[in-house]
This record gives C-alpha cells, structure tokens and sequence, in this order.
C-alpha cells in the first residue's frame, strides 16, 4: 500500500488508455506522456500496460507501507527517498515506513512513478486510467491509499546505462501529419502553420492545450465528427486547440494536423508559455 | 464516400456532409460488418452524423492496403448482421422546476410554455451516435419551431439528466458539465453507469420519445432508479 501524505498539483493513475468505449463517449486517457511510462514500466520489467502514477509539476509526497521496487521516469520534479535524492531511470527499492517525495521541478512538466507489478486500482471498463464519471476519483486527494505488491526480492540488475534522450525534454519542434481538413487551409494558413512559434496558453490540461497565436481564419465550424488524441483543431477565431489524452471523442471544428505519437508525449512535457513550432511530415 | 488516413493509426470514411437517416443507416451497417470481421488490431470505431473512424491499436504498416480490406468489407453482400435497435420512452419533467429556461425562451422566442412541451415531447428523434460526454445522445428530428440560439452565458454547472435545446439540437446531460443550452427539463433516469455491462444503454440508430411526466412521477422514478429497479419502457423497432 502506499499512502499520499501530499497529493501535489495533479496526481492521476494511468496507464495506456480505455480503448474500445468511444462508440459511447469514453475518452481514450491514459498517460499523457507514454515513453515516460513506458520506459519506466520497462525498467522494472513490468508489462507495458501496468498502471503507473502521473505527477503533474511536483509537490506530491507518499508513504510506502510495504517493501517494493520503484522507477521513476519523465519529468525531473527532484525526487527524494527520505530526504535523500535519488536517480530517474533506475530500479530502486523501497522499504515499509520510506518517505517518496516530488517537489522542485528541474526539467519537464510530468513525471512517472513504476511499482513492480503496477499499481492495483479498480479497473473500469478494461483500463484503470482516472476519468471523471468513469472511475471513482479523478485525481488523488490527501489520505488516499493506492495498493501495490509486496515485493521481496532484491533489485534486479539494472540496464547497464539507460541514456534518456534530452530532446524529448528540450526539443521544441512537434511533428504533425496533415490532418482530414488540412485540405481546406489556404496557402497563407498553411505557410503560417509551419512558419509560426505558437505559445501554450495558460489553458492546457489533460484534455487539451490551447495555443495562443491566432492564424487568420475564415473556416467555420463543421458537422461534429471524431476526434482524436493529438487533434490539431482550428476554431473560427483563428485559435488552435491540440487535443490531448482526456480529450472528448467528437467536435466540430476543422482537424487540420493530427500530431505523432512521439510528439504528443513531448507536448506532454511542455506548459504553460513554453513554445513549438509545427513540422508537417507526410502521411508516407 | 470517401477514405482517408487520419493520423497513422485511424482511417476516417466520410459519407456526404449532412444529417441524414439514410446515411446514418448506411454509416451504421458499414460499422457493424466491420465488427463481424473480428479485426483484431481495431480497438474503436467512432460513429458520427456522416462519419466513421477507424482506430487501430498501433502505426498502421500500409494504409491503403488497410483502406483497400475496409473497402472490400463494405462491398461484400454476405451478412448475417441484422440490426437489432430499439426506442426507447424517456420520462422527461417539464416542470418549471428543472425547465430553467422555459419562462426565458418562450418569451424570446413568443411561444408559450405548453407548445414548447408538447413540441418537444412529440417528434420520435433518431439516436444518430453518442458523443461529447459518456452517455451523451446526438439525437436528430427537433421541431424546427423550438430552434433556439444557445444561452450567452453558459451555465458553469448544468445537473445530470437536464434536457436542453441548443440551436438545431436537443439532448440530456448525461453528467454534471458545464453548458450553454436552454434547459427545458429533467429525466430522473441514468444515461450512462459503468458498473453495467453496456454502462450506456442506447446506441446509435435507436430511437427515443420524450413521455412528459409530473414532479410526483419524477420523484418515484428517481428513486427506483437509484434503487435498481426502474425498468425503461423500450420496443424492438422493425425495420
């Protein structure tokens, strides 16, 4: 068990998502972040879909109650073992009464936390991903307690060296595919696109960050149709808006860029008034 | 129609851009053959007015190879599939109670309050797909009379099971949200609870009927409904 002394800023189990529920409304969620969450998962030789916990920006301080193992990955929010600091990216132990701490964030915006055998939360319609109306909380309040394995055995070896590539962290160009209305942009809004240094508007969250510059726009809404995590959305007043994991299942407004993969985990690490630029890539 | 690749992992057909039965039928029996196929790397098809979106659990190796299975899909005759859809009768409280904006919209709008009731809880509006929120019907056949702009200032918490007009549109909240819609009313049923095993009872192509009920009915039918036991009137529609 592991007990939240302090439940910080924003503070959410994950894992890679609900799939399967969209057809009635069911966000996708899942880790913001998912090369985070995954390289921390795999660090501990867990499966890939074991639920992780999501630390939004720091301040968040948990109890272990039993022995277990640990990695952290992502954001660096300066993590503390007992007031000691201790390395991202490694398989840790942890004993009954240690004291976990995130508090001063150093580079990213969420960082991952991994227990061998992944945590052990309710899981609701195949995910154990929070959502508010889905699952019985939506972020983690003081008090709460999270269960975990017991886990006895000593640390397994680590990977000799597990290099984390600093421009997930750092890089500021996000790759987008053209999106199913990219067509209907006009020349200037296209230029504009990849030309533009867009800033994230104090709004962004799980489901979405709005960005600030606007691109001259005449398009209207359109007949709401699905959209996806990673939805570049341009809406009448010339604002875009990038969809991110919490995000609905349908809008109506133009989808003109659909981000990769790698770029909305590295958006996840970006907040407010950081600043990207688009790179279109092909679809082939 | 067409197909396009909407990011590398989902395909999006399009259908022309309007709403439409016949093309929800179209959209929706495309869906289900879809599903009969038992494609084991899709994990979600997204239903909308005109549209369906394919979603595949990873990069999609060769697209227009995918598009071409889809196409081949939708051309293929034999199907054992026959849609089996209900309607479904919705008590609906129109009580100025929970019609928040009743008294706002008749009198913007010069229709009393007893035509907005009657008009609204007359037509049989067709579930076209479910989107927005868990649970949130889009439901298409509002009476052209009770077309009403949305609230200027939208409301910052809009309760569950309120029923509202927005522009062309009406629906329930199907959870506390925020919203702009004119609220008319208040069903004291549950559109969407995940311990079920379909946590959403309707789906697209059903239909639904508004059954205007009193504040009396309202209460009983809430508390059945938190009891377990409310059983929703629904008939199988023939096709």
């Amino acid at each position: 068990m592991i007990k939240v002394l302090s439940s910080g800023f924003y503070t959410s189990i994950q894992d890679l998502g609900r799939f399967g529920f969209g057809d009635i409304g069911v966000p996708v969620s899942g880790a913001m972040d998912q090369y985070s969450a995954r390289l921390a998962n795999h660090i501990l030789r867990n499966n890939d879909t074991d639920a992780i916990l999501e630390i939004t920006l720091g301040k968040c301080k948990l109890l272990f109650d039993n022995q277990s193992i640990i990695c952290i990955s992502g954001a660096d929010l300066s993590p503390k073992l007992n007031d000691k600091k201790i390395k991202q990216n490694l398989t840790i132990k942890v004993y009954k009464d240690d004291i976990l701490t995130f508090d001063k964030l150093i580079y990213g915006v969420r960082s991952y936390l991994a227990v061998t055998g992944g945590f052990q939360t309710e899981v609701i319609l195949n995910s154990r991903s929070f959502f508010k109306g889905i699952t019985n909380e939506h972020i983690l309040k003081k008090n709460d307690s999270l269960s975990i394995k017991v886990v006895t055995s000593d640390v397994t070896k680590p990977f000799s060296s597990i290099k984390i590539n600093k421009q997930h962290f750092t890089s500021t160009t996000i790759e987008a595919y053209p999106g199913p209305e990219y067509e209907l942009l006009d020349d200037k809004q296209r230029k504009d696109l990849e030309k533009m240094v867009f800033t994230i508007s104090k709004e962004n969250s799980r489901m979405g960050y709005h960005l600030e510059e606007i691109i001259a726009n005449k398009l209207d809404s359109m007949l709401t149709s699905a959209v996806l995590p990673g939805t570049v959305q341009l809406t009448p007043s010339g604002k875009l808006i990038v969809l991110m994991r919490d995000c609905q299942v349908t809008g109506g407004y133009p989808r003109i860029l659909q981000l990769t993969d790698d770029a909305i985990n590295k958006l996840a690490q970006k907040t407010t008034k950081d600043t990207v630029k688009f790179k279109i890539i092909p679809l082939l | 129609m067409t197909y396009k690749p909407y990011g590398n992992h989902a395909i999006l057909i399009e259908w022309s851009s309007k709403i439409d039965k016949n093309i929800l039928k179209d959209v929706f029996f495309f869906k289900n053959k879809i599903l009969q196929n038992n494609i084991k790397v899709i994990v979600d098809i997204i239903i909308t007015y005109n549209s369906l979106t394919i979603i595949y659990i990873s990069t999609i190796r060769n697209i227009y190879n995918e598009i071409l299975i889809l196409k081949s899909i939708y051309k293929s005759t034999f199907s054992q599939f026959k849609p089996e859809n209900y309607s479904w009768k919705i008590p609906v409280c129109y009580d100025p109670k929970f019609g928040l904006d009743l008294e706002e919209i008749s009198k913007k709008n010069d229709v009393d309050i007893d035509s907005i009731i009657s008009l609204h809880s007359t037509p049989i509006y067709t579930i076209y797909f479910i989107g927005f929120l868990p649970g949130f019907l889009y439901l298409g056949g509002l009476d052209k009379r009770l077309n009403f702009d949305r609230k200027s200032n939208p409301r910052f918490v809009v309760e569950k099971g309120s029923v509202g007009i927005g522009g062309s549109q009406t629906g329930i909240y199907p959870q506390n949200s925020a919203g702009g819609w004119n609220i008319i009313g208040k069903s004291p049923i549950s559109f969407f609870e995940v311990t079920k095993k379909e946590p959403c009872f309707a789906k697209s192509g059903d239909t639904v009927k508004f059954i205007p009920i009193s504040l009396e009915e309202y209460q009983q039918i809430e508390t059945q409904t938190k009891m377990g036991y409310y059983q929703l009137e629904k008939e199988l529609l023939n096709d």
